[in-house]
């Protein structure tokens, strides 16, 4: 358990909702859920979830802290957005799955090596860098997440689709010396601090 | 005839040389024809997308696109911010709402962009190149200046997730939208009617990270559209059009299936449909070859 996760503990004992509240992307909406399962029936991604947006919801108010943030149902969100649109309360649900998403990865609580965990991260590394997201690196990177050998099999598999791609000029070999970058990248970055100072000591994730 | 002027912010998978860098090529003689002044934000960055929430806190992300926002209200003041990228419009709408809509959130992506020398008052709009076309242009005004009607083209639109979701466009339903149907009538083709898969999601960024998933969603796309009857389907989305026109070989090699249908965007019918040739319509930018839009684009009249 990470530093921060027993902070956490500390502070909210067995009310995990509260927690929720305070901690997460518009977690003050999850009481407001009343077990309809219109969400869990819209979702693209459905047959695939460990735990339902309506069951996560129910497990927060029970205060299953353990079993809602190492679970992979959130990281099943493709951001499509049916459940926000379809909720006849007015849930901001995909907003919710991706708080709760964030807030398991920062506690270390997301379970490890999660695939979509992993391009989240990749695809934020590749952007805080440059400013825009070079997606030559970033699908290179995707293909070797899972060390060299896979990478190498990733890369040689999609090797067809990569030299189409090329020939359509939607694919830059030349990108992976530098690529396209903001000018104030300096800027960008003290923003960026200052911003995840502030927001990690508002959620308790400040050291 | 003036000019609307409109601050243009194309997004990471617009530039040169990037996944979407035809649908660029394709928009330039459309607004030309439509009277639309699309200028690029100085120094725009990345908006986090629909992936960015993994690492980035709503914090970050907010300031990532109140930069955006922020530039253009400095450099390109009175003007509405413009995209054609679903995820691009999607954060920098959700973050110019919440930046209103929270006490302190406004005020704590001041203090980030202060670092970068930077100041938001809160003033700009951000909305999709397809409102500018719907609302502001209008269907009989995409009309206009049609030369090639694309006759005998049956075409299935496909909306996809976000351009629809949940802001939508001009207030239409979320469940069966029409602009895009009215936009293939527009160009002189016929829309596939019955088309079921019109407002699926393809997977999105999953098709990365979750590929037999998403590659379930693009088959059950395509061959909806194939049992209408279409010959392309055409999109207004970056990702769904890369995600469902790239991994329909992968699908035929996995699955045994013998998917080849074309995908297109909206403004590559709009341009041919204008007279554009196939480099200005973007057509050599496809990796399953829209044969019978090509020929369109090519034929003299």
């Amino acid at each position: 358990m990470n530093d921060f996760n027993q902070k956490a503990v500390a502070h909210y004992g067995k009310n995990f909702l509260k927690e929720v509240e305070d901690r997460v992307e518009d977690g003050e909406w999850v009481k407001m859920c009343m077990q309809c399962g219109v969400c869990a029936g819209s979702c693209p991604l459905g047959p695939h979830w460990e735990h339902s947006p309506q069951k996560i919801f129910r497990m927060i108010m029970a205060g299953k802290r353990d079993e809602v943030l190492s679970s992979d149902s959130m990281w099943m969100c493709t951001s499509c957005y049916n459940c926000i649109v379809r909720c006849p309360r007015k849930l901001p649900i995909t907003h919710i799955m991706h708080g709760l998403a964030h807030y398991a990865h920062r506690l270390e609580m997301a379970p490890k090596g999660q695939p979509t965990r992993e391009v989240a991260r990749l695809f934020w590394s590749s952007l805080i860098q440059t400013g825009r997201v070079n997606e030559l690196k970033f699908s290179l990177a995707v293909y070797f997440k899972d060390g060299f050998v896979q990478g190498i099999k990733n890369a040689l598999a999609m090797q067809g689709i990569g030299l189409k791609l090329m020939k359509a000029k939607r694919l830059n070999p030349m990108e992976i010396l530098g690529g396209h970058k903001c000018k104030d990248l300096g800027g960008i970055k003290k923003m960026l601090a200052k911003a995840k100072e502030i927001e990690d000591r508002k959620q308790g994730l400040a050291s | 005839m003036e000019k609307k002027q409109y601050a243009f912010y194309p997004g990471c998978s617009s530039q040169k040389g990037a996944s979407a860098s035809n649908f660029v090529t394709s928009i330039n003689m459309m607004c030309d024809k439509l009277g639309i002044q699309l200028n690029e934000i100085p120094d725009w960055n990345c908006c986090s997308a629909s992936i960015g929430y993994g690492e980035g806190g709503l914090l970050s992300r907010l300031v990532l696109n109140a930069r955006n926002l922020a530039l253009a209200e400095q450099h390109l003041p009175g003007q509405d911010l413009v995209s054609g990228c679903p995820a691009c419009w999607l954060s920098t709408r959700e973050a110019a709402e919440k930046l209103h809509e929270f006490d302190g959130m406004m005020a704590e992506t001041n203090e980030a962009l202060k670092e970068a020398g930077l100041n938001f008052k809160g003033t700009v709009k951000a909305r999709h190149i397809i409102e500018v076309l719907v609302e502001d242009i209008g269907f009989e005004g995409m009309k206009q200046p049609v030369v090639k009607p694309l006759e005998g083209m049956k075409i299935a639109g496909y909306v996809g997730c976000q351009t629809n979701r949940p802001f939508g466009i001009d207030g239409e339903s979320f469940e069966n939208p029409q602009y895009l149907d009215k936009m293939i009538e527009m160009v002189g083709a016929e829309p596939a009617s019955g088309y079921e898969q019109k407002v699926t999601c393809c997977g999105g960024a999953l098709a990365f990270s979750e590929p037999e998933k998403s590659q379930k969603q693009i088959r059950d796309i395509v061959e909806s559209a194939y049992d209408h009857g279409a010959e392309m389907i055409v999109t207004p989305c970056q990702l769904c059009q890369a995600n469902v026109e790239v991994y329909q070989s992968e699908i035929n090699k996995k699955k045994g299936a013998k998917l080849a249908m074309p995908v297109v965007y909206y403004s590559q019918l709009m341009t041919v449909a204008y007279g554009g040739n196939l480099k200005e319509a973007g057509l050599d930018g496809h990796v399953i070859q829209p044969e019978k839009l090509k020929q369109i684009a090519e034929r003299k009249k």
